[in-house]
């Protein structure tokens, strides 16, 4: 790899590290993202303080319920930064220094869990079905140790910012 | 929560010490008079989702929602039943205050020999002006037998 494409990897991460890693209730649960490309992957560290029930012991159904929406939340906001970088020139680095993007609110959100979520790290990926002007429709899947068997998954809307 | 057990004899029983995550983020349950509860989360920041504005993560929203609708299901149900969240769903008008305490005030409405059918609303300072509702359906989970 050249340096310069190195250069401009290392920056893109430092984009999504300031998008992530800002929120102190992502760092209270301990949630940070991988990405492959504009391709997301969250990753929810596991720690004792996220257990429901200690005798089952499972995850909190509402932290399962958090990674899903903040995997959401992130897809959409990172989608509107990843276009910006694409086009280059004075979007990309005014994205670079610092210009975040405005977050999208959430409008609805139903989670459906599929299994206990067990004392382990667990990661979930966000599918954007329709970003519209106004409402986006994000479709997200939580799993633990085998991707075909999901712990939880959510659907949810989206308002977009500026949309109105 | 996903699965809560063993289930309270009532509110007055229920030590949120033993449920860790409730216990982290300072979670506490009041019982009405009329069946329903209210779960309060104390303003923290911690949980903070944006900086920007110190307006409280939906996750937390999630959370308190989940965990009262869930404990309403389980006193509800009684008899030593515990409950696991099928599905939530919640709608959200409006951010919520900074520096005001999460409430939601939760019901369980109908409960079936499998399924439990409950609902909540959040708020801050008026349950007339609400930050989230939500409702959900939850599993009786089967009592373990002795010895089981």
């Amino acid at each position: 790899m050249s340096a310069d494409l190195q250069e401009e990897k290392t920056r893109r991460d430092a984009v999504l590290e300031r998008l992530t890693r800002t929120s102190p209730y992502h760092r209270f649960i301990g949630v940070g993202f991988r990405r492959l490309g504009d391709e997301l992957t969250a990753v929810l560290s596991y720690g004792d303080h996220l257990i429901g029930n200690p005798h089952v012991p499972a995850l909190h159904g509402g932290v399962t319920g958090a990674l899903l929406e903040i995997t959401a939340l992130t897809q959409l906001a990172w989608d509107d930064l990843w276009r910006r970088l694409e086009q280059g020139g004075a979007a990309a680095e005014a994205v670079y220094q610092g210009q975040g993007p405005k977050l999208p609110k959430t409008i609805d959100l139903t989670i459906d869990y599929l299994r206990a979520g067990r004392p382990r790290d667990a990661y979930a990926r966000a599918t954007v079905q329709k970003a519209g002007r106004r409402v986006a429709y994000v479709r997200v899947e939580a799993w633990q140790d085998a991707r075909d068997r999901p712990i939880a998954a959510a659907h949810g809307h989206f308002l977009m910012p500026d949309g109105g | 929560m996903s699965k809560t057990s063993p289930p309270p004899a009532g509110l007055r029983d229920f030590s949120m010490v033993e449920f860790p995550h409730a216990h982290a983020i300072g979670l506490q349950l009041v019982e009405e008079a009329d069946g329903a509860l209210t779960v309060v989360v104390p303003y923290d920041e911690r949980l903070i989702g944006d900086p920007a504005t110190g307006v409280i993560h939906g996750g937390v929203v999630t959370t308190a929602l989940d965990t009262g609708c869930g404990v309403a299901s389980m006193i509800k149900k009684g008899g030593g039943a515990s409950v696991a969240t099928l599905d939530l769903r919640i709608d959200y008008m409006r951010p919520s205050k900074p520096g005001m305490a999460i409430k939601a005030r939760c019901e369980c409405y109908r409960v079936t020999r499998s399924v439990a059918f409950a609902r909540g609303v959040a708020y801050d300072d008026d349950i007339s002006d609400p930050v989230a509702t939500a409702a959900g359906a939850f599993m009786i989970a089967r009592p373990p037998e002795p010895g089981e």
